[in-house]
């Protein structure tokens, strides 16, 4: 049985004259047990997929099934059996951790203290500040929290909307390590995110551009599928360096990336550019041969 | 059931945590109801009034003397000619005038009659009125002095104007108003507003995603704020009673019914409103402008609805307050019983009827 089963689904959005694709005939299944990554910038379309899998939104064309349950006709199962996390911090702000952890479980039809040891983990964590209003709480608790409360009805499915996005680095891995953790116990987790190091966390990931996916796989095959020798470029005057390097005849593709520039070539001939550099003004140059990450694969992708 | 009083305890923890919104909540009709009620049913003293006497004889003397002599009136200017009067309004110190006819004495002793005619500031009616039944009263009072010892009986006749608003009528008293107001205000304006709180801050999509159902959320919803309306009725009934003085006549048990059962009517339209709004922001608006103007207007809250246009008599059948108001002002004033009042009863219980299904219907179960 897959977990999430998606076929040629389709969303519009009717802006007041134009409308916007948000989602392009997306097509993907996700295995049961399996942690299932939505990688893509802002406005890639992974939000209106979750909430069109959570049964929030109907899509214009296309099916999409949960756990072999239809989006549309069996919401209500659907409702019963998933835990969502929203994008945008979701819990009430005025009540305290532990009312908040209450109130979902009671809505859910169960108690803390019956799936105590799902959250357990990450609760105690919490715990110090239960009676602390969430609103008050720091960005990594608070997303502690919204993932306690849709963990506490022991969900088969978790939805997770860019969980990370605005927590601090630390927080992130340990809530990495909470999914891990969860995976273990048999959850099936579908989560989105636009930083691409999350990616290789992930069993599987799609990654998406503009509402379509440009490819779904493990993060070993698409960094893989690389195909490429990939080099990082520095020099001391690193926007002429840019200039320069996207003007190189023989330069494939080059980005800035953090420090360095990514750069890859037509054919082999780093001497060739070395020479180009220094012709160039660039005294300094250093070009080191790099393993490619996500993002390098994701730029690829995204020129093709 | 478990499910359903945790939410309404969650939503009385949303209330009771906003100690501003509470205390505004609580405080609200209070404050209405003791301007509106005084600032509406207070007793005039001491208008500046002015006389303008063309008899002089010793029977407008009296009358003079009377007026002066009342809690009511002080004299403040004396006049000649009738072309003083209007000068005297427009000065804007008088608020009344009483004019005697001429040879005032002689006309009553030979004709039994005599007239005299009593001009009012009517710009702010509700004063004028007040002032003209006074000053009515006053020589009525001294007419039937006299005609203790007189017969035929004498009658002066009092003609009274209303300056710069004729088109006049009697205050309403406020209690009915204020209660039709502000128990619309607090349900409708506060269950549309909690509601689409939840759509505004993320919530409802975690809310849906969950089984928890529709009636459960509404009911959750609304069952606060009934309370808190509750303790309203209370508040205003029994400062209408004790500090205005205004005595239930009818029976409080049939007031308390219609009065719970407009509640729920406002509570319906408050969740009606809350299907059509997005944001906090705009269920508010809707609410004030959209529930507020037309109670005020088109209720007979503030205007008679008999003086309007037939175009606004008929818009003001569909405002809920001015069914409620009558309803009120036949229980509470009147002492009507149920017999007597049991059309505008059906029409608020069928409005509360559509404007609930309309509200199930557009409940959205999902995001869009």
């Amino acid at each position: 049985m897959k977990a999430v089963e998606l076929k040629n689904i389709v969303k519009t959005y009717a802006l007041k004259k134009s409308s916007v694709t948000a989602v392009d005939d997306v097509s993907f299944s996700v295995e049961e047990g399996e942690i299932f990554g939505l990688i893509g910038p802002d406005g890639a379309g992974k939000t209106s997929i979750f909430r069109i899998l959570t049964t929030l939104l109907l899509a214009d064309k296309g099916n999409a099934k949960v756990l072999c349950n239809d989006v549309v006709k069996d919401w209500k199962t659907i409702r019963d059996i998933v835990g969502y996390m929203p994008g945008r911090f979701s819990l009430y702000q005025d009540l305290t951790v532990e009312e908040n952890l209450d109130f979902f479980a009671t809505i859910f039809n169960t108690t803390i203290q019956e799936n105590y040891d799902l959250v357990a983990d990450i609760y105690k964590q919490l715990e110090p500040f239960k009676t602390r209003r969430a609103g008050k709480l720091s960005g990594g608790m608070k997303q502690k929290l919204a993932l306690s409360c849709a963990l506490i009805h022991k969900p088969k499915i978790l939805f997770l909307d860019e969980p990370t996005t605005g927590v601090d680095p630390v927080s992130r891995k340990e809530f990495w390590e909470i999914l891990k953790r969860l995976k273990k116990q048999g959850i099936t987790i579908l989560v989105s995110t636009p930083y691409m190091d999350e990616a290789k966390l992930c069993d599987r990931i799609a990654l998406m551009q503009k509402g379509k996916i440009m490819t779904i796989d493990t993060p070993e095959a698409i960094v893989n599928q690389f195909g490429k020798n990939l080099y990082a470029v520095h020099s001391e005057s690193m926007f002429k360096l840019l200039n320069d390097l996207r003007s190189f005849t023989k330069t494939e593709s080059c980005f800035a990336f953090g420090e360095n520039h990514h750069l890859t070539l037509k054919e082999e001939c780093t001497t060739e550019l070395e020479k180009y550099l220094l012709a160039s003004g660039h005294n300094n140059a250093t070009i080191k041969k790099l393993e490619p990450g996500i993002e390098d694969c994701f730029m690829q992708l995204m020129k093709k | 059931m478990k499910q359903l009083l945790t939410f309404i305890k969650k939503e009385f923890h949303h209330i009771l945590r906003d100690t501003r919104s509470l205390l505004v909540l609580l405080a609200l009709p209070i404050v209405q109801l003791l301007i509106f009620g005084f600032a509406i049913t207070n007793e005039i003293r001491n208008s500046n009034i002015a006389i303008l006497d063309n008899a002089k004889d010793e029977t407008t003397q009296k009358i003079i003397t009377k007026i002066e002599n009342s809690k009511y009136f002080d004299i403040d200017r004396t006049l000649t000619t009738n072309n003083q009067i209007e000068e005297a309004f427009k000065s804007g110190k008088i608020k009344l005038a009483v004019v005697f006819q001429t040879n005032f004495q002689n006309v009553l002793a030979h004709t039994n009659k005599a007239q005299v005619q009593i001009i009012a500031d009517a710009t702010d009616p509700n004063q004028a009125t007040t002032l003209a039944n006074y000053a009515n009263a006053i020589i009525m009072d001294y007419q039937n002095d006299l005609n203790e010892t007189n017969k035929p009986p004498y009658t002066i006749s009092a003609e009274i104007r209303m300056l710069y608003n004729p088109e006049l009528k009697g205050a309403y008293s406020s209690v009915p108003g204020v209660m039709g107001m502000i128990l619309l205000l607090i349900s409708t304006m506060m269950t549309s507003i909690s509601i689409v709180k939840e759509k505004e801050l993320g919530t409802m999509e975690i809310l849906l995603v969950s089984p928890i159902k529709p009636l459960m959320i509404i009911l959750s919803k609304v069952v606060p704020y009934f309370v808190i309306s509750l303790v309203n009725i209370a508040t205003i009934l029994l400062l209408s009673v004790f500090v205005l003085g205004m005595p239930i006549q009818g029976s409080l048990f049939l007031l308390i019914v219609v009065t719970v059962l407009y509640l729920i009517c406002a509570l319906s339209l408050g969740i009606l409103i809350s299907t059509v709004t997005e944001s906090q922001l705009a269920a508010m608006l809707l609410s004030l402008l959209g529930l507020m103007l037309p109670v005020v207007m088109l209720s007979g809250y503030a205007f008679p609805i008999a003086n309007m246009p037939v175009v606004l008599q008929a818009l003001s059948n569909i405002v809920p307050a001015k069914w409620y108001i009558i309803l009120v002002k036949s229980v509470m004033i009147k002492g009507l019983g149920l017999s007597a009042i049991w059309n505008e009863v059906l029409i608020l219980t069928a409005m509360t009827i559509f404007f609930l299904f309309v509200s199930l219907k557009r409940f959205k179960i999902r995001l869009q």
